[in-house]
């Protein structure tokens, strides 16, 4: 890579954006661990009060908390197009 | 351009394509290495199973226990997901299970994981939209599904397409999602260990082969959780959320 000419800048520019926004995507993975941290939380309540029904509890809990992941999984997903499959430097090529 | 080659975040990468060929309508078809792993895969587990089954008796055999286990297994969590009238769909959440376990766990033969591209998990991901969209179509019929729709408002009808549509790419996202994260984390964690240990000189040398000291080890550990429980339990979730997904259509009194 070039950056000495004017294109060179204008990729330097996007790769720093592109990095800086896949950092701010993985904000993203706050609210999943506090969502999980909670659901497993309260599945240990529910296995402390009724230790016969651990599996039900356990699987349940286990979809929750793949649901709940959903959205940081999102974040994780675009900070990984930002940084292995950027689609804006291919105007600066 | 320089940007993102193999390499430079320890050789993280998309699956590469192994050869192509061009065809007269559809154009290129690609063949990577998800696509061969694949039917590597069919092949290696269709050998294993037809071994585990042959010559079935009465007394079973060790071999002939394993498989009676897996199938029932699979069997009662058909059983209690989607309803005792739905054992039909079994055969395909074990055929998921099995792929997307070994799909995943490829990786510890040094191969690339199958799942951690996006379109073999978004393609199991719409069989399951057919899936559900069949179930809907059954039992509600063509002018029932078309008003599921409507329900409960008749404005919520943009969110409920929306939904429909979200359904199989987060079930794929998240499964893709998953096995690439620790996809990349291992592969950051190799490169930052074998870069610590030539900085520290401490390294055995074979040949040309350069061994770091902190590569011992150290990411075996963090293995068993990126690749062996990560790949289990989403094999687990993805087949629990199909059936999941699926049940809900089903009326509860046809269970």
């Amino acid at each position: 890579m070039n950056f000495t000419n004017e294109n060179g800048f204008f990729q330097a520019l996007v790769l720093m954006g592109s990095a800086i926004g896949a950092g701010l995507a993985m904000i993203a993975g706050i609210g999943p661990g506090i969502g999980e941290g909670y659901a497993v939380g309260k599945a240990c309540e529910a296995i402390a009060r009724q230790p016969e029904a651990q599996g039900d509890v356990t699987r349940t809990m286990f979809i929750g908390c793949a649901v709940a992941e959903t959205t940081g999984i999102y974040g994780f997903v675009v900070a990984l197009i930002l940084l292995f499959g950027n689609p804006f430097i291919k105007y600066f090529l | 351009m320089g940007f993102a080659q193999s390499g430079d975040f320890g050789g993280v990468s998309g699956p590469g394509v192994l050869f192509y060929f061009d065809l007269p309508i559809v154009g290129r078809i690609n063949i990577t290495e998800s696509v061969v792993i694949g039917f590597a895969l069919v092949v290696a587990i269709s050998i294993f199973v037809i071994w585990l089954t042959h010559g079935m008796k009465k007394i079973p055999t060790k071999r002939q226990i394993v498989a009676e286990w897996i199938v029932e297994t699979v069997n009662k969590l058909v059983k209690d997901n989607m309803g005792p009238s739905h054992l039909v769909y079994a055969p395909y959440i074990a055929t998921i299970f099995v792929f997307s376990i070994t799909g995943s766990l490829v990786s510890l033969l040094g191969l690339r994981s199958m799942t951690a591209d996006a379109s073999v998990t978004i393609a199991w991901a719409l069989i399951c939209l057919v899936m559900i969209t069949y179930t809907k179509l059954k039992y509600s019929g063509f002018g029932g599904y078309l008003k599921s729709f409507t329900e409960p408002i008749f404005v919520m009808t943009p969110m409920n397409i929306f939904s429909e549509i979200m359904t199989p790419i987060s079930m794929g996202l998240r499964h893709f999602g998953n096995v690439a994260g620790g996809m990349v984390i291992t592969a950051l964690i190799y490169w930052a260990l074998a870069n610590l240990s030539a900085k520290l000189h401490l390294y055995f040398s074979m040949g040309e082969i350069r061994i770091g000291v902190f590569q011992i080890g150290i990411p075996a550990v963090l293995s068993v959780y990126f690749d062996l429980f990560s790949g289990f339990m989403q094999a687990f979730i993805f087949i629990m959320l199909t059936m999941a997904n699926v049940g809900n259509c089903i009326p509860d009194d046809k269970k």
